[in-house]
């Protein structure tokens, strides 16, 4: 009998859902493209349109990568969150990132009308977002994180980064006042979230500053398991409750991060993740956690994709609707069915 | 004596402790000398209010002392660092687990932290003494079941099976009886007593539980307004110090049986 439960046959299962996942999110699409070609394509033969050759390797795959980073990043974000405040309802966006990374990019698409006509068409390129983005959640990010270090209480530091997102948000609702309809209109296109539109350029600075948030995290392993036991216990383990604080939020705000600037901020995943999880795996073990979470917000996230993109239509809907209209009635039904919640 | 001169595992000189805020300083009690040696079962009582629990807080390097030191094995507190004093000192506190998810293994287990490697992985060694632990507290029967199952009783077995498996010298406890029924009152102060006489280790342990105290205890601290003392049981009963600690117009303590009596 083995002291400690081993979860072999249910991360080998998530992992083939995965593949097949993958495979399904690749071949479905606008374009209708036989099952065979999108094999040929993805080994580098010859596919029966060049055409196609194109759309997978240069659209689907980038999307289904990115579908893989943002809902295993988001998942694991959203799973530290909760280990490190204590509480079932945090998500990666508690610190204040998604609100600054709306600040950023409603300042550059609202507020370009006050920088003027000839200024604001430079403004607009992808990349400008993508950086408006990332400084506005590093700029609230870096003041929740400056507050943190002076507060011991780690619920202090919860309800430090919801009143920045309540003032960020304030701000926001000001420029929206000041804006034009197709600004605005702009600005609600970016709040729906979107895996598509990355080169593999953008995708390969966005999975190296991915890849420097889940080492961290996994680094974080340890010490997350030693939080669950309350911080004045984890303390007398020896453990820096700082240094760990710190480690785990610089992960989750490089991993929400950067989601959030190259994908727009997508809502529920980071919550509703973590939640699934334990419950087919219930442990409260981040060994085994962790990398469930990575499999299964992989995996929840190519679905969404899939039944986003509406196989064979041109129609494409807002990811962010997805997320929380497939997710929301998965977790009520979980947690009606199970009648307790695993925390 | 000079025997056990060699084997204080514990030991304070002069201490005072209390609050420091920006303007004033609060002092609590001074003069605290007292001295714990190995393998003795050590009661704290006191009223509430009185200081015992900022006695522990210093004593366990949470909060500074005013003035004056806690040597640990000889050590002075302050320069030990936290892993090491992981290694000498556990506790078990009276706060609420924050997941009660982990399975009684698993958490009994968490007490291996200081010395497993940077994932956290247990070596047969590891395991090997956290079923030792578990033996130690009776709840092999039920290491697979998950916390949020247990009774209050059963839970603090845990927690002092998880303080054992940090492998320390010694182990203090804040208010280990709270929330538990006279049995399991009396069984847990017992089963401390067999911990310390079994493994040689030294745990002392805050409580409100004076009669079972008396009776089970090595020593006892006993903290009454300004004046801290430490001495075995008996000798304390001679000397009057259970006397002086409550007001004295509802209960008396009465010498021959060890306990408070409520006055007729």
């Amino acid at each position: 009998m083995t002291p400690i439960k081993t979860y072999n046959i249910p991360f080998l299962i998530l992992s083939l859902v995965l593949i097949f996942c993958f495979f399904v999110n690749i071949s479905l699409g606008s374009v209708y493209i036989p099952i065979n070609d999108v094999f040929n394509s993805l080994l580098g033969s010859e596919t029966s349109q060049d055409s196609w050759n194109y759309i997978i390797t240069n659209y689907r795959l980038p999307k289904a990568v990115t579908a893989i980073l943002v809902g295993s990043g988001l998942g694991i974000s959203g799973l530290l969150m909760q280990t490190l405040f204590r509480n079932p309802l945090a998500g990666p966006f508690v610190l204040g990132i998604s609100s600054g990374a709306s600040l950023g990019v409603a300042t550059i698409i609202l507020g370009s009308g006050l920088f003027g006509s000839a200024f604001a068409a430079c403004l607009m390129s992808k990349w400008s977002i993508v950086i408006a983005a990332s400084l506005g959640s590093f700029l609230v990010l870096f003041a929740v994180l400056i507050t943190s270090l002076k507060v011991r209480d780690t619920m202090a530091i919860l309800i430090i980064g919801l009143m920045f997102a309540s003032i960020t948000a304030s701000v926001v609702s000001v420029l929206s006042y000041f804006g034009s309809a197709e600004q605005l209109q702009q600005y609600i296109f970016w709040g729906f979230g979107s895996l598509g539109n990355l080169s593999w350029h953008e995708l390969l600075i966005f999975s190296i500053i991915y890849s420097f948030g889940l080492l961290i995290s996994i680094g974080s392993v340890k010490s997350l398991n030693t939080l669950l036991l309350g911080e004045n216990y984890a303390k007398s383990l020896g453990l820096n409750i700082k240094r760990s604080r710190l480690a785990i939020i610089i992960s989750t705000s490089l991993l929400a991060g950067t989601i959030t600037a190259f994908a727009g901020p997508i809502a529920f995943i980071g919550l509703a993740i973590p939640h699934l999880t334990r419950q087919i795996f219930n442990t409260s073990n981040h060994k085994i956690l962790l990398p469930a979470v990575f499999l299964f917000g992989s995996i929840i996230m190519l679905v969404c994709d899939s039944i986003s993109q509406v196989p064979n239509s041109d129609l494409t809907l807002p990811i962010n609707a997805i997320t929380a209209l497939i997710g929301a009635p998965v977790i009520i039904w979980l947690l009606v069915r199970k009648r307790k919640m695993i925390f | 004596m000079e025997n056990n001169e060699q084997h204080i595992i514990l030991k304070t000189k002069n201490l005072s402790i209390g609050y420091v805020s920006k303007k004033a300083q609060t002092v609590i009690a001074s003069g605290i000398n007292i001295e714990l040696h190995q393998g003795e079962l050590v009661g704290l009582v006191g009223a509430n209010g009185i200081g015992k629990s900022t006695l522990l807080r210093t004593l366990t390097k949470v909060q500074n002392p005013i003035k004056g030191q806690v040597f640990i094995n000889n050590k002075p507190l302050e320069k030990q660092s936290a892993l090491d004093l992981a290694k000498i000192l556990s506790l078990v506190l009276t706060e609420k687990l924050i997941s009660k998810n982990l399975s009684v293994f698993e958490l009994v287990a968490l007490g291996r932290q200081p010395y497993t490697n940077w994932v956290g992985n247990l070596t047969s060694e590891d395991i090997f003494i956290v079923n030792q632990a578990l033996e130690q507290t009776h709840i092999e029967d039920i290491k697979h079941k998950k916390c949020f199952e247990l009774s209050d009783g059963q839970l603090q077995k845990v927690m002092i099976a998880r303080a054992l498996s940090q492998d320390t010298n010694l182990i203090i406890l804040d208010e280990p009886t709270t929330h538990l029924d006279m049995y399991h009152k009396a069984y847990i102060l017992k089963l401390l007593k067999k911990l310390a006489k079994e493994t040689g280790k030294t745990i002392l342990f805050s409580s409100h539980e004076i009669d079972l105290a008396i009776q089970l205890c090595d020593s006892m601290i006993v903290m009454t307004k300004g004046h801290v003392e430490i001495d075995q049981p008996c000798n304390l009963i001679q000397s009057g110090a259970f006397e002086k600690l409550f007001p004295k117009d509802l209960i008396a303590f009465d010498e021959t049986t060890g306990s408070f009596r409520i006055k007729k």
